[in-house]
């Protein structure tokens, strides 16, 4: 069973935390996953950077430019996980843009993913209807799940395409934003929490995007089966490169 | 060959909407209206009377005699410069206010590199009233400063992209999480040929009509309708994909692309993208662009600043892939001599991205009895101090 799908049936909130490859320094890597897994998170997202990354704010923006500048890579990036499995259980998914991936090979970043025990990618600019036409063979012929995102625009038609393709979970996008755009939640957003909720799908919600704190985990994770962080860990990265990440892990849970 | 973008949105193997789910809804909503919009009797109506009574059209089809003569073949400029606000590219702003109008909008972005584009949705949010937002690269913004200022007094407000290589690229994604953030009363009116279905055919025919009065106009002068040769130069491709427009399934009528080789193709300071640039996803859409072997987008260079882009629109990568047009690149240096010979033979100074066109005769010998039309996408005011420093005059 893949890794995501047994850290789903756990009966707790999962918190997920979202990290750029290769910021702030290149070899920083294996340590924020170590110390992530060491403090209680329940699921990783590794970011493969990209130049241009339309769907994210610019915490993660200038965190990509600066990992760029240090030189990471696809390649790197694989070098550094290749022992990972060694030392760290949980799920790890790369998240990243589909241009990278594409010019790697995408059978051949698929099978390197299952060689180091990846077991999911999110990938915000393939949409679900090139996924499933194109990709999904490819992708669960190597165990990946793929995860697709939602919003409060998604309609629930949509929603329920999404679901039947999905088989691990759903990437509940909190607001109409960029990552890292808004600070607090609002009645817009646990309506629109409940009314997912109220869908029943088949694949469990991960809420992420405005997810920075411990209020807004406890909200978002009322609903979903949890949440995930990105530019909130992006920033203490930046004031505190890789020190006191249990610090911040039980600042949110 | 269909040069038609099919119902996924593709043109061959280009095309897409390769978008963040949270673009999805407006994308949508544009993919499954725009057809019949601007097939409404009303709203092409209103579309060809602001053509024609606004923008100034039909823009002259000008036989250029001593060029002509010069080359020993017959030139015909499209006289795109003598548009209002001095470009091809209000004939796609005017279009797409039209169709924001009607979904009922109250809210427009754009992108600008050189700033053209940028001074023409500014320029037709002040004809309909509705606020303007144009994100232009922080470095454009001091290179472009009478273009800004343009903005500016149209009453539009230009917010500096500060990421990344901060040029058009980055001005592009910026307008596209602008989008993100305000999906509901928002329409983006992309300037080129280019991002997700269903942008780059919008685009294309609301700049079509330049081929269209082409065809008619060449009739009136030379009783045919088809030259032997269309020529433009190619950024994104919104004034290629309308000058083509009307003869691509025309096999009699030649197509030439001209890209900005900047300091020469290979130089690592060029923008010749169908000749550097390999298959990937740009700001939506699959088609060639410049990239590293990593996939990472790479800063295109051009001393012109509307050719100065990465990627190419989908249809032009389409029309390179099946072979069906010519590609050639132009040098700065070949472009600003053609810019020159053309103000000097006719009294026309051209934009320099349009000189890139004018360059072709170095590379393509023609037949004195050929009839080639050539687009003079712009006008070369706002150029002038580029033209200033270059020349030294």
């Amino acid at each position: 069973m893949n890794r995501i799908n047994t850290a789903l049936e756990q009966d707790k909130k999962l918190l997920s935390i979202y990290f750029t490859a290769g910021y702030p320094s290149l070899n920083d890597t294996t340590k924020i996953i170590q110390d992530l897994e060491h403090h209680g998170v329940d699921m990783i997202e590794i970011g493969l950077p990209f130049s241009d990354p339309l769907a994210d704010g610019p915490t993660i923006q200038e965190s990509s430019t600066t990992a760029l500048k240090n030189g990471m890579t696809t390649n790197i990036l694989f070098e550094q996980l290749k022992d990972i499995r060694k030392s760290v259980n949980i799920p790890l998914i790369i998240m990243g843009y589909f241009n990278p991936m594409m010019q790697y090979g995408i059978e051949v970043f698929c099978a390197k993913c299952q060689e180091i025990g990846i077991d999911g990618l999110i990938i915000p600019d393939l949409p679900v209807n090139e996924y499933h036409e194109h990709y999904q063979e490819t992708f669960e012929k190597y165990g990946l799940i793929n995860v697709f995102l939602i919003t409060p625009q998604t309609s629930d038609e949509r929603i329920r395409f999404i679901d039947d393709v999905s088989n691990g979970f759903i990437y509940m996008v909190s607001s109409a934003s960029t990552t890292g755009a808004k600070s607090t939640f609002g009645d817009t957003q646990q309506q629109y929490f409940e009314r997912i909720s109220a869908l029943d799908l088949k694949n469990p919600q991960i809420v992420g995007f405005g997810i920075s704190n411990n209020e807004t985990f406890t909200q978002a994770t009322k609903t979903a089966k949890g949440a995930i962080i990105g530019s909130a860990f992006i920033k203490h990265l930046t004031h505190n490169r890789t020190d006191n990440i249990g610090d911040f892990v039980k600042s949110i849970r | 060959m269909n040069y038609q973008v099919n119902e996924k949105g593709y043109y061959g193997d280009f095309g897409g909407a390769y978008i963040p789910e949270m673009l999805y809804p407006n994308v949508e909503e544009l993919r499954t209206t725009y057809l019949d919009i601007m097939n409404e009797p009303s709203f092409k109506k209103e579309f060809d009377q602001l053509l024609r009574d606004y923008v100034g059209r039909p823009s002259p089809l000008y036989f250029a005699k001593r060029l002509s003569e010069k080359h020993n073949t017959k030139v015909y400029l499209k006289r795109e410069d003598l548009n209002h606000t001095g470009a091809h590219k209000v004939n796609n702003t005017i279009g797409q206010i039209l169709v924001a109008k009607r979904l009922g909008k109250n809210r427009i972005i754009a992108e600008t590199g050189a700033g053209q584009h940028g001074v023409a949705t500014a320029t037709v949010c002040a004809l309909m009233g509705i606020k303007c937002i144009v994100y232009m690269g922080e470095i454009d913004i001091k290179r472009q400063a009478p273009n800004v200022a343009r903005m500016k007094m149209l009453g539009a407000e230009v917010r500096p992209a500060k990421s990344g290589s901060k040029t058009l690229k980055d001005a592009t994604n910026e307008a596209i999480r602008d989008w993100i953030n305000n999906p509901v009363d928002t329409h983006y009116i992309i300037g080129s040929a280019i991002g997700p279905h269903p942008y780059p055919d919008m685009v294309t025919r609301f700049q079509s009509i330049i081929s269209e009065e082409i065809k008619w106009q060449l009739k009136e002068k030379e009783g045919r309708e088809h030259p032997d040769y269309v020529v433009a130069c190619i950024g994104g491709g919104s004034n290629a994909a309308g000058t083509y427009y009307h003869f691509l399934e025309e096999p009699s009528v030649g197509i030439i692309a001209v890209e900005a080789a900047g300091k020469g193709v290979h130089s690592g300071e060029s923008a010749a993208t169908s000749q550097l640039g390999k298959e990937g996803i740009i700001h939506g859409c699959k088609t060639l662009l410049m990239q590293t072997q990593d996939g990472q987008i790479t800063e295109p260079y051009s001393i012109s600043a509307g050719l100065d882009y990465p990627g190419v629109g989908p249809l032009h990568s389409h029309i390179y892939k099946t072979a069906r047009g010519e590609f050639y690149s132009v040098t700065d240096d070949d472009a600003m001599a053609a810019g020159l010979e053309l103000s000097q033979l006719e009294g026309i100074i051209p934009a320099i991205e349009s000189s890139h066109a004018l360059a072709i005769f170095n590379d393509k010998k023609f037949r004195p009895e050929d009839i080639v039309v050539i687009s003079l996408s712009g006008r070369g005011d706002k150029d002038l101090d580029t033209y200033i420093d270059y020349f030294k005059l």
